[in-house]
């Protein structure tokens, strides 16, 4: 029993029990002075979170060092972790390393997709016919309607919060590799912003057992006013990650402006590294303005401020203004990466340079600017002033501009490649066929004429899915099974890639087309039950099979990562010949990176072309390379 | 609990090292700075959507004194600032100290005088609400920066800064002057502009 208060993980939790009790109390206390009823839950729980989530901080250890250093003790100008770790203690705890901080960041990502998707078979299987299969019970109660409602708002939501775990996955394992940096620019903050995701991750969690959230992922109010109390720590759970985000953006953005390796410019840096950039640009602000609409939300419930409250002259369409403003870029943070970890595979399997690799790079940083000017396209029909609908519609349309410019870059490398397929091969081109899917349906949603009609329709859900599957979960799943012999050491199972890369392609496809024909055929999202009479009930069965090929998919690469990572034959240094720096380092890769400093000598992309070097450790004879 | 290991401490640290971990910290500091735009940003957008062309009905004279005060403590926020690059630890200690004292004065006026005598009440209606929001978040950061100058205090009297090795007073000082800023936007949208409704 003892010994289980060496993992960091076991002592936050315990003191977020403790926290959260304290708080709880607190506000008790409180309101008896005040003369109030002793219990408000409301106001309760958002204390008690608070405290709770701070507890953890402190329970956890990510505190220690910077209380030591306000206290005037010395801190090492170099950190790294307590060497007497054993490796659950280093993966369980605060740790400073950017490898195991990615690890971290990719397991609890992985455990909340995995919830996220259970979430969404749960109200698929409601779907699969008309009239109600599974939420019969009473309206107000889990087992009725509301649970149908917690259902996909925490799919929502959740998901999102997995996405952005995934997206820090990536690039806090891979840039400072990729830029030949020995670890991030701040690696206490890093740690920081890993383990604040556990307790508001927890916190969002919470909300199903408080009574659920009934609004959907978007929380918009007056609706959130009245939602059941599980709202409360919806709202306060997403506050709370968003520190997160914005601090590993900020690390991000100076880790690659500071510590690139000798000879590294701007535009010789991996296109994954320019991916990242330009999502943290994103990041790091847009991130406050759903905080605060998140916050302003709380406040009214707990607090009956009245920001949203027309009776006290307030503005919902406020609500939705400041929501989008993150929530639009937000799904820029989500592919972004995704379609950086594209570009990466590409040329290392049609052993070509990357076509382009400067329009590439600037392409991802136009994405980001663009996405901040779009955000009011969510809102065509909310009842916002109407000359504000043209111009978001024209600036909506204007992404396609740059995103146009890496699917010409794409084909551009692939024509007359010598294409091989192993699985993050596969995953890579299946992306790209996904994405293009969700670009084409885009248009008809960005041109209000036309989206007065789709809006809040499966039109809309499988247009979204598609840009996600594309944008994200294929390039993820592509830079899993690509990294994962650096990760691990060990080569994944080829064969169950291959069929968990064909179940989840094939499941996909049938999932969005079916989505979107069920939604101009008159299905309209958030709603439970639909009239046979559309003649969708086949459709929306196939989607609901889609959805559970999808997941046996996602289950074979569960278990072959679990089982590869132990019983895999072991992997080479470069398995897969890239000139990428990672992959000139042993696998897995040491604690510190680099032994000798590495410096920059050439172009990243040039495969094929004779006797050209992309990087070689500083005072060593050039070699040769492919 | 120490997670970490030392290997090497600041006072063998060489220039160079110190120069590159405060050209990062600087670096960092003002990107923070740039996110904290945003969430000011999105707090008064949300005032010029909600007020408009209004304003509360609220007593002139405090605020303006409070707001004098907050300038007055960024002058000895920078006096302090300059003598430690200068390593003057005397007129550095006492210019950390005028400046919380003057914060700690802005604190109580906002917090015990403008809040409970300003008629408004955050459930009422939407002026008690923004003005709430905006006042509250700001007395946030100013209370952040508070406790941060009084680290740097302490650590000042400890005498763990040198003209060489003191970024921790420089993020203080830019973090503060960055407070008192929001502030020069702030008052005036709370206090100054649009007239009262009839």
């Amino acid at each position: 029993m003892k010994d289980l208060f060496k993992y960091g993980l076991v002592r936050g939790l315990l003191a977020m029990v403790i926290g959260t009790l304290a708080g709880m109390a607190l506000v008790s206390v409180v309101r008896l002075a005040l003369g109030l009823s002793i219990w408000n839950p409301d106001a309760a729980w958002t204390v008690g979170g608070i405290l709770g989530t701070i507890a953890f901080m402190i329970g956890v250890g990510s505190l220690t060092d910077w209380y030591r250093a306000a206290s005037g003790k010395p801190l090492g100008m170099h950190t790294h972790d307590n060497p007497d770790w054993s490796p659950l203690q280093r993966y369980l705890g605060f740790s400073v390393d950017h490898k195991v901080i990615g690890v971290q960041y990719g397991v609890f990502g992985l455990i909340l997709f995995l919830l996220a998707g259970t979430f969404a078979l749960i109200f698929r299987w409601e779907l699969a016919a008309p009239g109600l299969q599974l939420f019969t019970g009473e309206v107000e109660s889990l087992a009725g309607l509301t649970g149908f409602n917690t259902m996909f708002s925490l799919h929502g939501m959740v998901m999102v919060a997995a996405i952005l775990l995934c997206i820090a996955a990536m690039m806090n394992y891979l840039v400072p590799l990729m830029i030949g940096a020995q670890d991030m620019a701040f690696p206490r903050l890093n740690g920081f912003s890993f383990w604040i995701t556990v307790p508001s991750g927890l916190l969002l969690l919470a909300a199903l057992p408080l009574g659920g959230v009934d609004t959907g992922w978007v929380g918009y109010p007056p609706l959130s006013t009245r939602a059941p109390l599980g709202m409360v720590t919806f709202y306060l759970g997403v506050y709370l990650f968003g520190f997160s985000g914005i601090l590993g953006a900020i690390n991000i953005i100076v880790t690659i402006l500071k510590m690139r390796a000798k000879g590294m410019g701007m535009f010789k840096m991996p296109v994954f590294v320019w991916a990242s950039l330009a999502t943290a640009l994103i990041q790091f602000a847009a991130t406050q303005l759903i905080g605060l609409s998140f916050l302003m939300g709380l406040l009214q419930r707990v607090m009956d401020m009245g920001f949203f409250d027309i009776a006290k002259g307030g503005d919902v369409i406020l609500y939705q203004h400041l929501f989008w403003f993150y929530s639009h870029p937000a799904v820029y943070v989500f592919v972004l990466p995704g379609l950086g970890v594209i570009s990466e595979v590409l040329p290392v399997f049609a052993r070509k340079p990357l076509y382009g690799y400067k329009w590439v790079a600037l392409s991802s940083v136009g994405i980001a600017l663009v996405g901040y000017l779009v955000w009011a396209h969510h809102m065509f029909t909310s009842g916002m002033q109407e000359y504000l609908r043209v111009p978001f519609m024209v600036s909506t349309l204007l992404v396609a501009v740059p995103t146009g410019v890496k699917f010409f870059s794409w084909t551009a490398t692939l024509w007359q490649g010598k294409l091989i397929f192993p699985t993050p091969m596969l995953f890579a081109l299946g992306a790209i066929m996904i994405f293009l899917v969700g670009g084409l349906s885009g248009p008809p949603n960005a041109l209000v004429s036309t989206d007065l009609y789709t809006h809040d329709t499966y039109f809309v859900v499988g247009h979204f899915h598609a840009t996600l599957f594309g944008g994200f979960v294929f390039p993820f799943m592509a830079a899993l099974y690509y990294w994962f012999p650096k990760l691990t050491g060990r080569m994944y199972n080829e064969r169950m890639g291959k069929w968990h890369f064909w179940l989840q392609f094939v499941g996909f496809s049938v999932q969005t087309l079916g989505q979107m024909q069920v939604g101009l055929l008159g299905m309209r999202r958030r709603v439970a039950d639909y009239d046979a009479a559309l003649g969708i009930t086949t459709g929306q069965l196939a989607v609901t099979i889609a959805a559970f090929v999808i997941a046996l998919g996602i289950a074979l690469m569960i278990y072959n990562l679990i089982y590869s990572a132990s019983y895999g034959e072991k992997a080479a240094a470069n398995p897969w010949r890239s000139r990428s720096p990672e992959f000139q380092l042993p696998s897995p890769v040491p604690v510190h990176n680099f032994d000798h400093p590495i410096e920059v000598v050439g172009n990243p992309y040039d495969y094929g072309l004779k006797d050209s070097i992309y990087v070689r450790p500083i005072s060593t004879p050039a070699a040769p390379g492919d | 609990m120490a997670g970490m290991v030392e290997t090497t401490l600041p006072h063998s640290a060489t220039q160079a090292e110190l120069q590159a971990s405060a050209s990062k910290n600087r670096l960092g500091l003002w990107i923070f700075l740039l996110s904290e735009v945003f969430l000011f940003g999105g707090i008064m957008v949300s005032r010029v959507v909600l007020w408009g062309p209004t304003r509360p009905e609220l007593e002139q004279l405090p605020a303006f004194f409070l707001t004098s005060v907050l300038l007055l403590s960024s002058f000895f926020m920078n006096r302090a600032e300059t003598a430690v690059v200068y390593g003057d630890r005397k007129i550095f200690l006492n210019g950390i100290l005028a400046t919380m004292i003057l914060g700690i004065i802005f604190l109580f006026g906002v917090v015990l005088y403008e809040w409970p005598f300003s008629g408004l009440n955050p459930a009422n209606n939407v002026y008690g609400a923004v003005f709430f929001l905006m006042t509250g978040m700001h007395a946030l950061h100013v209370l952040s920066g508070v406790i941060f100058l009084g680290v740097i205090y302490r650590n000042g009297r400890k005498g763990l800064y040198s003209p060489q090795n003191h970024f921790a007073v420089e993020g203080a000082a830019v973090y503060w002057h960055f407070v008192d800023v929001v502030w020069i936007f702030f008052y005036p949208a709370i206090y100054l502009m649009g007239v009262p409704p009839l």
